[in-house]
């Protein structure tokens, strides 16, 4: 199994930033998503994100609400994205889980990621949990030996963004723009500043994440950051499918172009 | 009688909760993406400043009296009770005299106040019955800020009236087609809208619900809603009511009243929540009485939610009580018994609804009904000395349509 770290540092050795894929388990149902994510490493990207699918992500565009509520309206449930992990992370790439806080508290932050590690799991990301309520679950990922990636923005104070990096584990997650999920005609001009400001408090790889859609701005974003986050994206293209078949081919498609795009980047650091 | 929010201050300073960090013991808090942080520390600084600061005092003073109508009258109910089979006194705090018909303008105007004072030009706002959207309307005619109100699709349809009126005000209204359709779906949206664009835009939250500083501040601005019935009974009555009831729908006219009685131990403090088919049916939004402790909204609280913390869809005749969630503060005054939460039916609210206008010549909003049913409830239990008090958070004109359906009355047709 290869952890985060191990695939940052490889891609940085490859003189590149590593590609990051997100899908929502259970879309467009439970094999074709594993399917859909298989397909997404076999085509070059490096780390799965796994969402949860939640009936309130406030944090997500129209595009993630739409296959998130597919996923819900087609019976969702933690054993479904537990078992989601397990398939992909079989794979070989670190697989993590993204959710929001509720469906995590609820299960129990103990039982959570005791079960995301048994499936195989690497971390999680928890776009609505600030570090200063985090307090059980930096026990609870710590004793789980799991990665645990909170988020900074580009209003985030210095104060906050060394608070977000002093507590995240794995990488930070840079949200490239004010706004929610969704692909953009251009990435945040913030980004680059923002990691940055995260580079000058932390040695963590930095990912940005938000509004990443073609190889073009993976290229002009793995060149300041460590890696490159794409979700709305891949989801549109399955959306756009006429069948799975069509799916698939489309979703290899992309991977392939944003994984010449983390390539032809310049290299990330110097470090 | 003139009660100057500008001599009682919002507060008193020794409040106990919430702590610096929105936490009403195990409950409140901040969960939210960190892009919202810094809005809501600044909108925190701004609140903290502004509510010990004279001229915004006298700003809110001024405007609570000569615009909103305040203070509002107390308005003892006897045929009511008497048909009710109470043998004690039943008084109504009459939020429903406000400008706008409801409680929901006294935040409105803090809340709108304090967007100029932040040098924001928009604010958007959330809606069920669509009068706290009136209210956000209103004020941003007032102060001359553009407005944006989300209402779930549903909601627009009950309460049509209501949206004609946010357009006439020259408000946005957006209907909301994600989810239920309702108002927890239109959180969601004005929380999208925000996070995109906070640097010009304040989101005027309508209830003790959400991120710290909302729960508190709300709650504030309610605040004299209790302060004001508190000094009206010690000077016409002579004495302090046995109890105080309210509806609770996220919880902001509740703990309006509540508040300024929390210290008075012989008060007791009643909320009624909507038991919607009956609490049983699964089909309600009852969260304290049949919910459990979660996060939503970016608060931790009581919310309807499954074994794997979806959340459930809530269901009630009355559009501003029709919410999964409640505010943190209630889960607290539950938690530590200082305050008792009930399920009143659809059909006891309709009831209440009916029994009021016909006797009293107040047709109060079915959101309130809730606390009239309950106030029903209690003053059976209680003897003939007994007073309770009831907030009548709102007047029912915007729910004419949903009441003449309940209760068979055509419309347009004539007699
Ligand atoms: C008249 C009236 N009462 C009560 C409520 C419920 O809100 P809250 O529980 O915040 O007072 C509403 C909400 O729209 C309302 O319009």
């Amino acid at each position: 199994m290869s952890t985060l770290h191990e695939a940052f540092a490889r891609a940085r050795r490859e003189g590149r930033a590593a590609l990051i894929g997100y899908l929502p388990s259970g879309f467009p149902s439970q094999a074709e998503g594993i399917a859909l994510a298989t397909a997404m490493v076999e085509a070059g990207v490096d780390i799965v994100e796994v969402g949860l699918p939640y009936s309130d992500p406030l944090m997500d565009g129209p595009v993630i609400q739409a296959a998130v509520h597919q996923a819900l309206t087609g019976g969702s449930s933690l054993a479904n994205v537990l078992a989601t992990v397990e398939a992909v992370a079989a794979t070989g790439a670190p697989t993590l889980v993204m959710s929001y806080w509720n469906p995590i508290e609820r299960v129990g932050v103990g039982s959570f990621a005791a079960r995301l590690a048994r499936a195989g799991g690497v971390g999680v990301i928890t776009p609505d949990l600030p570090p200063d309520e985090a307090d059980a679950w930096l026990e609870a990922t710590t004793s789980a030996g799991l990665d645990r990636v909170f988020l900074v923005a580009p209003s985030s104070t210095d104060a906050r963004i060394g608070a977000v990096a002093g507590a995240t584990t794995g990488f930070v997650y840079a949200a490239s723009t004010m706004g929610v999920t969704g692909a953009r005609a251009a990435v945040g001009a913030g980004a680059r500043e923002l990691v940055a400001r995260v580079r000058a408090v932390t040695d963590l790889p930095v990912a940005v994440g938000l509004g990443v859609s073609t190889g073009e701005q993976a290229a002009q974003v793995a060149g300041y950051a460590d890696g490159v986050i794409v979700g709305s994206a891949f989801i549109q293209r399955i959306l756009d499918a006429p069948d799975h078949a069509a799916a698939l081919v489309a979703v290899r498609a992309l991977a392939g172009e944003l994984a010449a795009g983390v390539r032809a980047g310049s290299p990330a650091v110097t470090r | 009688m003139t009660l100057h929010l500008t001599n009682l201050g919002l507060i008193p300073a020794d409040s106990a909760v919430p702590d610096a960090a929105g936490h009403f013991g195990a409950f409140g808090g901040r969960f939210v993406p960190e892009a919202l942080v810094a809005a809501l520390d600044e909108l925190a600084a701004a609140y903290a400043a502004a509510r010990t600061d004279p001229t915004f005092l006298a700003e809110l003073d001024h405007l609570a009296r000569t615009y909103t109508g305040r203070p509002t009258p107390i308005t003892e109910v006897p045929r009511f009770a008497a048909a009710g089979d109470v043998p004690g006194r039943i008084v109504l705090k009459r939020e429903d005299l406000n400008h706008t018909g409801s409680h929901k303008i006294n935040n409105v105007l803090g809340q709108a106040l304090l967007t100029v004072r932040m040098g924001k030009r928009r604010v958007i706002a959330e809606t069920g019955a669509g009068q706290h959207g009136v209210a956000t309307a209103t004020a941003a005619a007032l102060l001359g800020l553009d407005c944006v109100v989300y209402m779930g699709l549903e909601d627009t349809r009950r309460q049509a009236l209501n949206v004609a009126r946010m357009k006439l005000l020259g408000a946005e209204v957006i209907p909301v087609t994600s989810g239920s359709q309702t108002l927890k779906d239109a959180i969601n949206e004005a929380m999208r809208d925000w996070v995109t664009n906070v640097a010009d835009t304040h989101y005027l939250l309508g209830t003790v619900a959400g991120p710290h500083p909302f729960p508190q501040m709300v709650r504030d601005f309610h605040r004299v809603i209790g302060v004001e019935a508190r000094a009206q009974l010690l000077e016409e009555f002579d004495r302090l009511p046995d109890a105080v009831a309210a509806c609770v729908g996220g919880g902001s006219n509740a703990i309006g009243i509540f508040h300024a009685f929390l210290d008075d131990a012989e008060v007791a403090l009643h909320g009624y929540e909507a038991g919607g088919d009956g609490v049983a049916t699964g089909r309600h939004a009852a969260t304290i009485t049949g919910g459990s402790v979660g996060v939503l909204h970016g608060t931790r609280s009581f919310l309807l939610q499954d074994d794997e913390g979806q959340t459930i869809e809530s269901h009630s005749i009355s559009a501003g009580l029709d919410y999964p969630g409640v505010g943190p503060e209630h889960a607290y005054l539950a938690q530590v018994g200082r305050a008792h939460y009930h399920p009143i039916t659809d059909a006891e609210a309709m009831d209440a609804f009916g029994l009021l206008s016909r006797t009293e010549g107040i047709i109060p909003a079915i959101e309130t009904a809730h606390a009239l049913a309950g106030a029903l409830q209690l003053g059976r239990t209680l003897g003939p000395d007994a007073l309770i008090l009831v907030n009548c958070s709102g007047r029912g004109d915007k729910d004419v349509a949903t009441a003449a359906r309940w209760f068979g009355i055509e419309l347009g047709e004539g007699v």
